[in-house]
């Protein structure tokens, strides 16, 4: 056992890191704010290059065949950057959908609703980014209390210029960086009778499927987590109040350590969810010492995993606009797109509730 | 990030599980927290055995003795004497984690050969004389004088939370040997016998009512100069020495307890019908993602010791969470309990689902427990030392402003 960033592992963040230093200054991505179209395809195809999607997907298939860790050092990366768009759903389509391992398409990934009781509200539904989508790839949702294993849905690939059709664009979103569309619920096509993603009907295609998103989503959050401490920190550092550094007031030394404590127990949760599933024998050795089974073992960490990391974004990105004082609170300084960022990624795959819900049935 | 086991690490694993489920069995009834004698006798037969089966000072270098497992193979041991139900480490606590380490580390050949293998045999026990009611957090500003007199030192003050201290034959003392106001250069360590004679123990209770602790009173206490461990003022350095023997693995028994307590938790919930409430639900996914999570934080830490990383820091991190987590485990546990946690004496329920059977609610554990989670904030630095370590030394924040000198009339001098 050695749970640590491999030497690969570390060059490829780099790597990916010096990737979006130069293509995604924050600049530049700032410049589409409020935009009906965030993402600029030469950027995404210039991800789509460096093997941001087809990260896992095996080489025979055009994929750089590494595991969901590599994926969670990368999509950290991205995370920390703020690098917009349907990141999430691409990776999880590549392989699946024609051009989404090459950067070529983008693609979303929606949670399929639950049937809704009579006399409750139903809630709006709201796809991301959804005037740019070449697809979207509709997945079960959390599992219910007894299903610990996950449902048995197949992912379904839905028509996206059907669902389009009948979409209006949401005015004014939170996140100025992630458009949004209200579109029919359910989903134009996206009953299971439509053709499975992969075009076998696999049984459970859409809980693996949620799975994997879960943890690059989870990875991301890490990245907007990690980002707000350094963030924070600099500014402390450098802000001058009382004739010293502000950072030299435990007040806010104690902020930004937590913040820490934050986003590092969440960094080890979402690597120990990736290298689990990369891992089969890991995956085994913990189901046993546990009594239950690996598929309850990978449903558990995932969703234990984004759920702290979400968590942590949130917490980190608040903490660090409290660092910032009244400047944090302007449109000006940037930490607030930190915690819109957040906002928006902990609402996808499963919201903090439903995911602490899945992580209890499995004590 | 690799969490699977190598063949040896596999290997070690099964030879240890297949000795803890032989020795296990045969060891005698566990005496009651009160009973120091007979704490002091179950604990060194716990140890005598481990040193039998080659498991004694498993994480000390095999030149002092020890089986100098890599801190893989610590991990795995912490982990399956927890999940076997082996006794704790109990009154040799001092011994094996500080005082011994110590004395590996920077003791005489001399000392060495006394004093390390009685540790490791279960033959010798050791206390811990640090703390003083004016040196807690601020260690430094210890006030226990230590006067040289020939070959001897002459020591007098006074130290608080020594552990263990009622059947304990050594102590590790910090004294001061340079001027007042010398702080960290002017502390000496020192091995005191504790059958030296003006030694006085009072114990200390605990909120929950038990003698862990005592104070110590020293008055013209003489120790001969040959039981100085380093140099005279250096005491400090050798202290912060013992700290680097730390692997990332100080809490693995605590976290897989707090586990346990969680899954017996979900049980008492779904038996009381609390496990309706969706908050409560909510509650225990939440302890269970965060366990998880500092399980995984260990792996990592003890995975950067193997590699000679600088340990200590990622274990601040650990610290801070696990003390919260561990609080939150034991609010949770009160809730439930609702008034049977009013009770530290085991009570049951009758189980209506049956036949109306009494079912025992582990509300005494729980509760022992929910003492011991108060501790777990302040004790072994507290979680605003703790902070300020981690937002000092790993986020490169500005220091406190160094303490006022002595005489100068300040709060932190004029205790």
């Amino acid at each position: 056992m050695n749970f640590q960033p491999t030497e690969d592992q570390i060059a490829l963040a780099e790597g990916v890191r010096a990737l979006c230093e130069g293509r995604f200054p924050l600049e530049r991505i700032r410049a589409r704010e409020g935009a009906e179209t965030v993402v600029d395809p030469d950027g995404w195809r210039e991800l789509g290059e460096a093997g941001v999607f087809s990260l896992t997907l095996p080489e025979d298939q055009g994929g750089v065949g590494l595991g969901l860790a590599d994926a969670a050092v990368v999509f950290e990366e991205l995370g920390r950057a703020l690098v917009p768009g349907p990141l999430v759903g691409t990776f999880v389509a590549a392989g699946l959908v024609p051009g989404a391992a090459q950067g070529l398409a983008q693609v979303g990934v929606s949670v399929r609703s639950d049937p809704h009781p009579a006399g409750t509200m139903r809630m709006p539904t709201l796809i991301e980014h959804l005037g740019s989508l070449d697809g979207l790839i509709v997945v079960s949702g959390p599992p219910d209390d007894g299903l610990p294993a996950g449902k048995p849905d197949p992912a379904v690939l839905v028509d996206v210029e059907k669902v389009r059709g009948t979409a209006t664009r949401v005015a004014r979103t939170l996140d100025p960086l992630t458009p949004l569309w209200r579109v029919e619920d359910p989903l134009p096509g996206a009953d299971l009778e439509a053709s499975s993603v992969d075009g076998t009907g696999a049984e459970g295609s859409g809980e693996r499927l949620r799975q994997r998103g879960l943890i690059v989503s989870a990875a991301l959050q890490v990245g907007v987590a990690a980002r707000c401490v350094e963030l924070a920190t600099e500014y402390a550092k450098q802000r001058q109040q009382f004739g010293r550094p502000i950072g030299g007031f435990q007040a806010i030394k104690h902020l930004c350590a937590d913040m820490l404590v934050r986003s590092e127990t969440a960094r080890c949760a979402v690597h120990a969810a990736a290298a689990l599933a990369d891992q089969p024998d890991a995956a085994e050795f913990e189901a046993e010492s546990s009594g239950t089974s690996p598929g309850e073992v990978l449903l558990g960490s995932a969703s234990g995993a984004k759920l702290l990391a979400d968590e942590a974004a949130i917490a980190n990105a608040r903490g660090c606009i409290q660092v910032h004082g009244g400047m944090g609170f302007t449109w000006e300084v940037p930490v607030h797109l930190y915690l819109k960022r957040a906002r928006v990624l902990a609402t996808s795959l499963g919201t903090p509730a439903q995911l602490a819900e899945t992580v209890a049935t499995l004590v | 990030m690799d969490l699977t086991y190598t063949a040896e690490e596999r290997a070690f694993r099964t030879d240890l599980r297949r000795w803890l489920a032989e020795v296990l069995p045969t060891l005698p009834a566990k005496p009651p927290l009160e009973d120091w004698p007979g704490r002091r006798v179950y604990d060194t037969h716990w140890q005598r055995l481990l040193f039998e089966a080659g498991y004694a000072g498993i994480d000390w270098p095999t030149e002092g003795g020890g089986r100098g497992a890599s801190p893989v193979e610590q991990l795995i041991f912490k982990e399956e004497c927890e999940r076997a139900g082996a006794p704790y480490i109990g009154v040799n606590f001092v011994g094996l984690l500080h005082a011994g380490p110590t004395i590996i580390a920077e003791g005489t050949p001399e000392q060495k050969a006394r004093f390390l293998p009685p540790i490791l045999r279960g033959e010798e026990v050791w206390c811990q004389g640090f703390s003083e009611p004016g040196a807690g957090s601020d260690l430094a500003a210890l006030r226990t004088r230590a006067v040289r007199d020939g070959d001897h030192y002459v020591v007098s003050g006074s130290k608080i939370w020594t552990s263990h201290s009622p059947v304990a034959d050594y102590g590790e003392l910090l004294v001061r040997t340079g001027p007042d106001d010398s702080r960290h250069r002017g502390i000496s360590w020192l091995i005191l016998p504790m059958d030296s004679p003006g030694i006085e123990l009072r114990p200390l209770l605990t909120m929950g009512g038990s003698e862990d602790f005592a104070e110590m009173f020293l008055d013209e206490v003489r120790i001969p100069v040959d039981l100085r461990v380093g140099d005279e003022n250096d005491g400090w350095r050798v202290t912060m020495v013992t700290l680097s023997f730390e692997r990332g693995t100080a809490f693995v028994g605590e976290l897989l307890e707090s586990m346990r307590l969680l899954r017996e938790l979900k049980g008492l919930a779904r038996g009381t019908g609390a496990w309706r409430d969706a908050g409560i639900r909510q509650r225990i996914g939440h302890l269970q993602a965060s366990f998880d999570a500092l399980w995984a934080l260990t792996k990592r830490n003890v995975s950067q010791a193997g590699e000679g990383g600088v340990p200590g820091l990622g274990g601040s991190v650990f610290k801070l969470s696990y003390s919260e987590q561990g609080q939150a485990l034991s609010e949770l546990a009160m809730e439930l309990l609702d008034r049977a946690a009013l009770a530290a004496s085991p009570l049951e329920a009758e189980d209506l689902g049956t036949d109306g059977g009494p079912v025992p609610l582990g509300n005494a554990e729980q509760v022992e427990a929910w003492y011991k989670s108060i501790s777990l904030t302040i004790a072994a630095g507290t979680s605003q030392v703790q902070r300020n370590i981690v937002s000092e030394r790993i986020l490169g924040l500005p220091k406190e402003p160094a303490p006022a000198k002595a005489g100068s009339g300040s709060a932190m001098s004029g205790r």
